[in-house]
This record gives C-alpha cells, structure tokens and sequence, in this order.
C-alpha cells in the first residue's frame, strides 16, 4: 500500500475539550478512504487538520504528525498557502463566494495558484464544472451570482472549485449532505473517476455511501479511531464491537 | 398561555401605535423647524444676493459683500483631504484588528481606538496648534513643496495653518470613527467564506483582497461616508487650525475657511442683520451639502449591496 497521506499519533483541541484523540490513520495513494462515526465525534475536526485550517481558531492546538509523502505538514518550514493548495478541501456547508459570479468561483484557486502556460480559464472552469455535474445547470449564467443556485447547486460549485485547482489530495467533508439522490450519484461517479488521478479522503454519514465508493473506511467514535480496514471488511466483517452496532445502526 | 381579550390587545396595540407615530413625527418636525429657521433667518442675504450667493467667491463683512464659495471650498476640500487620509489607515487598523493582531491584542486596541473618538474636539485643536502646525511648518510642507512643488496643490509660504493642517487633524478625528465601523463591518465577513478561499491556497493578504474587502464593501463605503459627514460638519477644531480666511487658493499650504468654523467665529460677533444672516444662509447651505452627501450614500450603497451578500448564512 503507498501511503499518500500519514496521520500519526495525532490529537486536536478545543481549548480544553480534546476532539481528537491520538489518531493514526493512513490514507492510500489513489485511493478513497471514507471516515465514519456519530455526529460531533471529531471527523470534522480531523479532517480540517489536515489541511490547518483548524489552527486557524482561537485557543485550538494539535499534537502529533500529518506525513504528506513523508513530509510532516506540521513542521516549521510548511508553506501553508502550497500546502493546500496541494489539499483541497471540500466543506461540510457549501460555502460558494458570496460576491462573486459563479465563473469566478470556480477560477478564484486558479488566479492565486496562477494558470499554468498554455491553458486557458474558460476551459479550466468548463471542465470543472463539467466534472461536478453542474455546467449544464449553470452554462447560461456563468456570470450571475451564485445566490440563486440551489444548496445541492451550490455544493457542486464548491466541488468545481476545488478540483479547478488540481490538488492531490481531496478532503470531502460529508459533500453530499446538501444534495438530493440523484446529484449524490453523479458526484459518488465523479469520485470513482477521480480517484485514478487525486487521493480522496471523505466524511460521510451515509453508510451505503461508505460503502459504494471507499476503499478504506475508518470508523470514528468520540474522537478515536476504533477500527480502519478495507470497505469491505469494516462492513461484512468488523472486529470491534462497536463498529458492528455502529453499521447495524443499534446507535449514532 | 393566558389569552388576552381581544379589546385589552387592541387598545394596547393602538396606544403603542400611536406613541411611535408621535415619536416618528417629532423627528420630521425637528427637520421642519430647522429648515424653517435656515430659511426664514437667511432670507435678507438671499433677496440681496439671490441664489448667487452661493456662487461669490468674495467674503467681505467690512464692505457687506457676501459670497459662499470660499467656504464650500474650504469645507469640501478639506474634509476630502481628511477622507483621502483616513480611509487607507482606518481601513489598514480595521484589518490588522479583524485578521492579523494576535487575539489578546484586539481587544485593547479596539478599546483604545474608539476612546480616540471620545476625545472632545477642542482638545483635538490645541493639540493641532501646539504640536500639528509646527510639525506641518517646519517637516511636512517644505518636504512636499521640495518634492511635488511642481503641482500648483504644494506650493507656496509654509505657514503650518492652513488647509492641509485643517485636512490632517480632520484625517485624525475621523479615523476612529470609520475603523471603528469598518472593523464591525469586517468582523462580519463570515469564516466559513475566509476559510473557503485559504483552501484554495490563498495567502493571508489574497485572502483578505479577494474575499474579506469585497464582502465588506457596502458597509466600508457607509463607513466612509459616515466618516466624511462628520468632517464636513467639524467646527471646533478646524477653526483653530485653518487660519480662517475665506479665499480660494490651488495650494493647500493656503490659509482657508469652512462654513461650519466661520459661522462659530463670526456669529457672536456679526456686524449688522445682513452679516448674521449670511452666516445662517451659509449654514443652510453646509445642511444642503450634508443632505445631497447622504442622498448619494444612500444611492452608491444601495447600487453596491444590490449584489445579494450572504449566500452562506451564519
Ligand atoms: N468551533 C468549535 N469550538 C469548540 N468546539 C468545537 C468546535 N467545532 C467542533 N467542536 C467540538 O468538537 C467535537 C468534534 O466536532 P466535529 O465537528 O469534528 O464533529 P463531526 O464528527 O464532524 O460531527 P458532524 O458529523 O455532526 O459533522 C464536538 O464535541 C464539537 O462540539
Ligand atoms: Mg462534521
């Protein structure tokens, strides 16, 4: 297994609270890796760990190692603004700019990271929202806010957004919570076709999401990491007894 | 729940109602009357000099000529000088306080920069005429005349009085008030809008550029305005900094006048009813100016916040 991305001994807090606690989890080169668990056990916080933006809080601290291929993003010498440009991130609530156009939206990444020679914007942001699913939705009114768009809209702009920049690593914070069954499929295919290029880490609390798309599923409880294994065994076969209640549904 | 008849609702209901009309009324009756008072009492300057009044370009109590373009003059060019002064450096305070101080530090100075807009404004003019004139006379206009001597704006005697004086302690007094409202208006911008533009790999100042500064620029523009309101309408301090003559001049080395200062200086001392109602006619027009300031505000902030802001409520 080539690991793109170590998290290693790792914990986050909230001023006293501890949200994650001494967590070690790989996550493979080409791969999705799902992390699951009940609300407010920490997902969120990890995975905005991973690209420091937790740090970002007021009274927040973290302890231990991110490797990212075998680079502690932790370490003094990280350039933040490379460091994630390299990890994109997805959020939990869609967050489009608000005074921006939808086109812009998508080419903001690309004006700070800058346009590699010989491509052009409008083909960058094409392509990106092509990918998400929405340039049918939004091709006539590229130029309009993003105010009007619908939540599950908006969502799918945020992923344009991210992808536009071509990180290598993706970080989905539940990015289908917003969107309806039929938006959830195109971008859980858009995940499948993406994984052969970027490393997707996702959050998700929907079980046969989980299931459909990840590779390796990581299952979270009050900030620790219970069990990570192959899909396919955390669901058919877990070993601690909690995951077994947890996928069962008997809680969370 | 106790239900309340519905006659009780409807008297409380009508009496409240009728206490806010008043209450709304009265303040269109203060205007009235002001307005009534400005007209009424400026009505000799204006029968004798009619709207041209506003156009003289000669001030002159000892001759009984009165014109007001000196003093709009004196009154717009040295607030847009305060303007021009304070609104990159408030903007500058409201943004190192919203994104860049460490956190213990905000508080204090957020403090310390509303406590400059307590400070009454004589205090502002004597600290004009003790330490802000000589500074002027001796640094800052032999630096700008040797530097930019070639712009009619910075040439001349360098007197420390003057408009440029009356602009900087204007500068001074309004910086409170508009980094004070640009930093609620930043703290407004909400994270989630920051934290999606970081993301992408944005640096701090990129950030700040692209997303924080747009969310907040209808509210930034009122904060201007604000600010400009309360230079144009600033009497004490630039009385004593000014050098209260009435003149037009290019350089803004020049001694000059504003409406509000003259009419201080001059009201309690008018020679005859032709002089003092020149002064109110002045201040009539200082309320026009005020009015139209306001009207455009209201106009230039609603044309910027047509753009809906918020689509990510928190
Ligand atoms: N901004 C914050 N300040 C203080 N505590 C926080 C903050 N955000 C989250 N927490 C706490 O940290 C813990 C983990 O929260 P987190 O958001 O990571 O959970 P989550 O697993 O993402 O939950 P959900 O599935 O509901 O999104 C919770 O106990 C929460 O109360
Ligand atoms: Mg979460």
């Amino acid at each position: 297994m080539n690991v793109k991305l170590l998290v290693e001994e790792f914990s986050a807090w909230y001023g006293k609270n501890q949200a994650v606690k001494d967590v070690t989890l790989p996550v493979p080169l080409h791969q999705v890796t799902a992390i699951i668990g009940p609300s407010g056990c920490g997902k969120s916080t990890l995975i905005r760990c991973l690209n420091r933006l937790h740090e970002l809080l007021p009274g927040t601290r973290t302890k231990g190692r991110v490797m990212l291929d075998g680079q502690d993003i932790y370490s003094d010498n990280m350039d933040l603004a490379e460091l994630r440009h390299r990890i994109g991130m997805v959020f939990q609530k869609p967050n489009p700019f608000s005074t921006m156009s939808i086109f812009n939206n998508v080419a903001a990444g690309v004006r700070v990271n800058g346009l590699r020679p010989g491509t052009k914007m409008e083909d960058i942001v094409e392509k990106s929202l092509r990918m998400a699913a929405l340039w049918d939705e939004v091709k006539d009114r590229l130029h309009e806010s993003p105010y009007n768009l619908s939540g599950g809209q908006q969502q799918r702009l945020c992923i344009a957004r991210a992808l536009a920049v071509e990180p290598e690593v993706l970080l989905m914070d539940e990015p289908c919570s917003a969107l309806d069954p039929a938006s959830t499929l195109k971008v859980e295919e858009l995940i499948a076709d993406l994984k052969s290029r970027y490393t997707i880490l996702m959050v998700t609390h929907n079980m046969q999401q989980a299931a459909r798309v990840a590779d390796y599923t990581a299952f979270f409880l009050n900030g620790q990491m219970i069990e990570y294994g192959l899909t396919t065994e955390i669901f058919t076969n877990p070993k601690d007894k909690r995951t077994e209640d947890y996928i069962s549904g008997r809680f969370g | 729940m106790r239900k309340k008849s519905y006659k009780a609702w409807l008297e409380g209901d009508i009496a409240f109602r009728g206490f806010t009309y008043l209450a709304a009324l009265s303040l269109v009756g203060v205007v009235l009357a002001i307005l009534w008072v400005l007209v009424e009492k400026s009505q000799l300057t204006f029968t004798k000099f009619g709207p041209g009044f506003a156009l003289g370009s000669r001030w002159d109590p000892v001759h009984g000529v009165f014109g007001a373009l000196p003093l709009v003059y004196g009154t717009v060019v040295s607030s847009l000088i305060a303007l021009a002064i304070a609104l990159p450096l408030s903007l500058g305070i409201a943004i190192y306080l919203t994104q860049l101080a460490p956190h213990w530090l905000r508080g204090p100075v957020s403090f310390l920069v509303e406590l400059l807009a307590a400070i009454p404004s004589v205090v502002y003019g004597l600290w004009g005429v003790f330490v802000l004139v000589p500074w002027v006379r001796s640094s800052v206009e032999p630096v700008l005349g040797s530097a930019l001597g070639f712009l009619p704006l910075f040439r001349g005697a360098p007197y420390g009085f003057g408009m440029l004086a009356a602009g900087i302690i204007l500068a001074i007094m309004i910086t409170p008030t508009i980094s004070a409202v640009s930093r609620e208006v930043l703290l407004a911008v909400p994270r989630s809008q920051q934290e999606a533009m970081l993301a992408l790999g944005a640096t701090r100042w990129e950030t700040i550029r692209m997303v924080v500064l747009p969310y907040g620029r209808s509210g930034i523009l009122g904060a201007a305005i604000l600010g400009l309101g309360r230079a144009l309408g600033e009497t004490m301090a630039v009385t004593m900094v000014i050098g209260n003559r009435p003149q037009i001049s290019p350089s803004l080395f020049e001694l000059a006048q504003t409406i509000a200062s003259i009419i201080a200086n001059e009201f309690s001392e008018a020679f005859n009813d032709l002089h003092l109602s020149a002064l109110v006619a002045a201040g009539f027009i200082l309320f026009v100016i005020t009015l139209l300031l306001h009207v455009m505000a209201r106009l230039l902030v609603w044309r910027v916040a047509r753009v809906p802001q918020g689509v990510t409520r928190e």
